[in-house]
């Protein structure tokens, strides 16, 4: 197949296996997000994919042709890291120039390529610029830009967003994913970070305990994580089994049965609706009030409610399910 | 509290330093430079210039770049010896110079392992002899800047297209280009300022500007040809100093490595610098190996007479005392110098390590810093002079006083100390004090408890390095060691200038019991774990 195919590759570290028989198929122009909490072996898969890591089983091919002969400098993958490692001995331009240098490019072309990518990543104009001088998120923008620059077959990225404040990463986000439609760029992207996965992904692998454990796209993923973990690491708020589940999916029809139902914060409205609680906590927010309301059975489950009229504890309030925010543990969804 | 250390410097270090230099230049109560023209009108001296320059530059050359490979393979790869081979590399740096001299000697001397090279009293010789004590410098100081630096820089090279090769002469080595030329400018410092080594193993015939101050002091008592020439070496010394700082300063932040455990395992990739390792650890072995077996060899015989010989005083009575006595007498006095230099090292270290909150501070801070660096370069043999001629009257009459070589030693030492304890205090995040002091902290309290933790071990790593120093010091020493109170390196330079066979085995079996005591002593400071110990 065009594209990358990882087939049943292992790591180890010592006697531990950091990396367990994973299969992993990334087709060209397509981004894949590996998604998992910190130490799952995501980043280890992505430095074996690259070649900096030595493989203990398995294989790592990239457009049919087997790359573990292959130097890491000689596969053509881009490569970005969550702190940018710039070359802070190079001004911006000639660390995006770098990789162009490398594989030859005459220095008339690599001036005008230099300054395509700054545009590119928003950064025009900063070729003179020492590293030391940028921000935190501009300095990802060079490394971006870099890692480009020379057209690599695939980019790797690992955790590229993470060290930068919330409101950043989120803009960053939604303009990597730009960048990587418009370059038709063949990326794999790992983070922990579940919104930062949505944003970008075409398609997204959750890994855990060095093996993958769920793939699809991210709505199918979403909808319908694999197990409890899954779910909560999905950033749902809780995950609801037994009786508590019976509830919910006697008061909502429409979600299907199942033995675990998964709630966002925001699932359940006090609104009116066909599910009777009581308000247990009470907190404002800006748009809405935040809820723990307790069901019939006693469980307390994440509510919201509109700002008005405020509520106090012991209310009683009618709860309904906001479609397409809950999902079945391992089944289909509402 | 600084002004402890201030006043110690002033004392023991400045004034000497600059009576000196006055006796060559005042005449008659005027300022009189016509020394200047005289000394360099002097073709010898000329020669003598031309010489240092060149063997420093020489021997900078040779150590940096046999010891790049070495920091590489000591601190970036991971195999079963490597503390062992760490502790190696540090080992010549505190060998005491008088025992290098002699161990050279034993293996290029017509009858040595490779007496046959000819090489005995050329200046081949003294290049490679300097070249063994400093490539330790290399090693460590580089080693440790290669350990902390973080290892994704270069595979972001690697990845986009960058051979190995490559990596390093685009990424790696200009990142460590301020460690680099720390090394080698500290490196040039003690070349052009090595006095021990040159004396004992070229004679006089390849003076350097050190020897022949000692040689118009003591021999020809030109004072101010020695002021002329020490004038020149400060010059000399305080522009490297300040190139040093001027790189630390330029220091970008690429080094702090988050990823610990980088090290790799050695590759065919690495042969060249494991090669190059190999040829490094059989270089610093031979001569101390050479040692070892001659000073255990008496006509064609394996023997231990020249060890008994120690508590002797040597064939025709060459010494006033027994070479064990002198032993004794090292110890004595380097103890006292290391209590000396530690604790002073200490308060320089509190006064500098402090985080700075003006501009005005940072740059007080740096020209303190650089003062209490100023005796490593600054001619021993100018200080022990000095100290002669000012120490010798009221209020200050040492000339008998017990305290007289300790101080000399400590001079010495002090920058040593320095540099291990500043780079720890700094890495002291200064916000863990101000938690301590928000917490009722006084700032005793808070000194013991954020502090003192941390320091203990690098204090005494300092401790044992400055003792290995003062054990081997030679250069003041020579000068001010009464001969019936001699110190160990003295009584070895002596033995080797007297005749007589048994002063020659005598010299070795000396040279192996001082060596041994600084190994063991630098063996002691390894375990510590303390990173950077001899570096710059």
């Amino acid at each position: 197949m065009r594209g990358l195919e990882v087939r049943d590759l292992q790591v180890r570290f010592g006697s531990t296996a950091a990396v367990e028989h994973v299969d992993l198929r990334v087709p060209e122009h397509v981004v894949t997000v590996i998604l998992g909490p910190s130490g799952c072996g995501k980043s280890t898969l992505l430095r074996a994919i690259a070649g900096l890591e030595p493989i203990a089983g398995g294989s790592v091919r990239f457009d049919d042709v087997d790359q573990s002969g292959t130097p890491v400098h000689r596969r053509g993958f881009g490569l970005m890291f969550q702190d940018a490692q710039l070359f802070e001995h190079m001004d911006v331009a000639e660390n995006v120039a770098y990789g162009l240098r490398r594989h030859g490019w005459p220095a008339d072309r690599r001036t005008p390529r230099v300054a395509e990518l700054l545009e590119l990543v928003g950064l025009a104009g900063f070729g003179p610029r020492r590293p030391g001088t940028l921000s935190g998120g501009e300095r990802q923008r060079v490394a971006l830009a870099r890692a480009l620059a020379p057209e690599p077959r695939l980019l790797l990225l690992d955790e590229p967003l993470s060290a930068l404040d919330l409101a950043l990463r989120v803009r960053l986000a939604g303009e990597l994913r730009e960048i990587l439609t418009a370059t038709g760029t063949t990326t794999v992207f790992v983070t922990h970070d579940h919104e930062e996965a949505f944003t970008v992904a075409d398609h997204v692998a959750v890994m855990r305990g060095g093996a993958i454990v769920q793939h699809g796209t991210p709505r199918e993923v979403w909808a319908a994580p694999r197990d409890v973990d899954t779910a909560r690491f999905l950033g749902y708020a809780s995950v609801l089994g037994g009786t508590t589940a019976r509830v919910l999916t006697d008061a909502f029809p429409a979600l299907g049965r199942s033995d675990a139902v998964a709630l966002r914060r925001d699932s359940l409205r006090a609104d009116g609706g066909p599910l009777g609680a009581t308000v247990a906590r009470v907190a404002p927010g800006l748009a809405e009030q935040r809820l723990a309301v307790t069901l019939s059975d006693g469980a307390e489950v994440p509510a919201v409610a509109p700002n008005t009229p405020p509520l106090d504890v012991g209310d009683a309030v009618g709860l309904s399910l906001v479609p397409g925010t809950a999902a079945l543990i391992g089944g289909a969804s509402a | 509290m600084a002004l402890v250390p201030l006043l110690f410097l002033a004392v023991f270090f400045v004034w000497p330093v600059l009576t000196m230099i006055g006796r060559g230049l005042i005449v008659d109560g005027a300022l009189d430079l016509s020394g200047f023209g005289e000394v360099f009108a002097s073709a010898r001296i000329r020669r003598v210039i031309w010489l240092t320059v060149a063997q420093a530059v020489v021997a900078t050359g040779v150590s940096t770049a046999l010891g790049l490979p070495l920091a590489f393979v000591a601190y970036r790869l991971r195999f079963p010896g490597r503390a062992v081979l760490r502790a190696l590399a540090v080992m010549p740096f505190v060998m005491p110079t008088v025992v290098v001299g002699i161990a050279f000697r034993t293996l290029l001397a017509p009858g040595g392992a490779l007496g046959g090279l000819g090489l005995d009293g050329t200046w081949t010789a003294i290049i490679a002899a300097l070249v063994f004590f400093n490539i330790s410098v290399v090693v460590r100081t580089v080693g440790v800047a290669w350990e902390g630096l973080d290892p994704r820089a270069g595979e972001v090279a690697a990845s986009l297209g960058a051979s190995p090769w490559q990596v390093l002469r685009t990424v790696t080595l200009p990142a460590l280009a301020p460690a680099i030329v720390s090394a080698a400018s500290v490196v040039f410092l003690f070349c052009a300022t090595a006095f021990g080594v040159v004396l004992t193993m070229g004679g006089l015939r390849y003076g350097t500007i050190e020897t022949e101050i000692y040689l118009q002091t003591v021999q020809f008592l030109d004072l101010r040809a020695a002021a002329v020439l020490s004038i020149l070496q400060m010059v000399v010394v305080v522009s490297m100093l300040w190139v040093v700082s001027r790189t630390r300063g330029q220091d970008t932040g690429q080094r702090r490595g988050h990823r610990s455990g980088a090290a790799a395992r050695p590759g065919a990739g690495h042969a060249a610098a494991l090669v190059v390792t190999a040829a490094v650890v059989a270089f610093i072995c031979a001569p101390i190996l050479s040692l070892v077996t001659r000073s255990l060899r008496n006509q064609g015989g394996w023997t231990l007479e020249h060890y008994r010989n120690l508590s002797g005083s040597g064939e025709h009575n060459a010494l006033l005392v027994t070479v064990w006595e002198a032993a004794a007498n090292s110890l004595r006095i380097a103890l006292v110098a290391t209590i000396l230099a530690t604790a002073l090292g200490l308060l320089v270290a509190i006064t500098v390590g402090r985080p700075d909150r003006t501009a005005r501070a940072r740059r007080l801070r740096s020209a303190f810093d650089a003062a209490f660096m100023l005796p490593l370069g600054v001619s021993a043999v100018t200080v022990g002079f000095g100290f002669l001629i000012t120490l010798n009257r009221p209020p200050l009459d040492l000339r008998t006083s017990p305290w007289l070589v300790p101080i000399a030693q400590a001079t010495v030492a002090l920058p040593l100390v320095v540099r291990t304890l500043v780079p720890v205090l700094r890495s002291i995040d200064d916000r863990l004090r101000q938690s301590a002091a928000v917490l009722g902290a006084g700032r005793a309290r808070t000194f013991l408890t954020v502090d003192v933790p941390v320091l203990w071990r690098p204090l005494l790593a300092a401790a044992g390095f400055a003792m290995a120093v003062s054990l081997g010091e030679f250069g003041a020493t020579s000068f001010l060691a009464r001969d019936d109170n001699p110190t160990l390196p003295v009584v070895i330079y002596r033995l080797i200038g007297r005749p007589g066979t048994e002063n020659a085995g005598m010299a070795m079996a000396g040279g192996v019991v001082l060596a041994t005591m600084t190994v063991v002593l630098m063996g002691l400071v390894e375990r510590l774990r303390v990173r950077g110990v001899g570096g710059f």
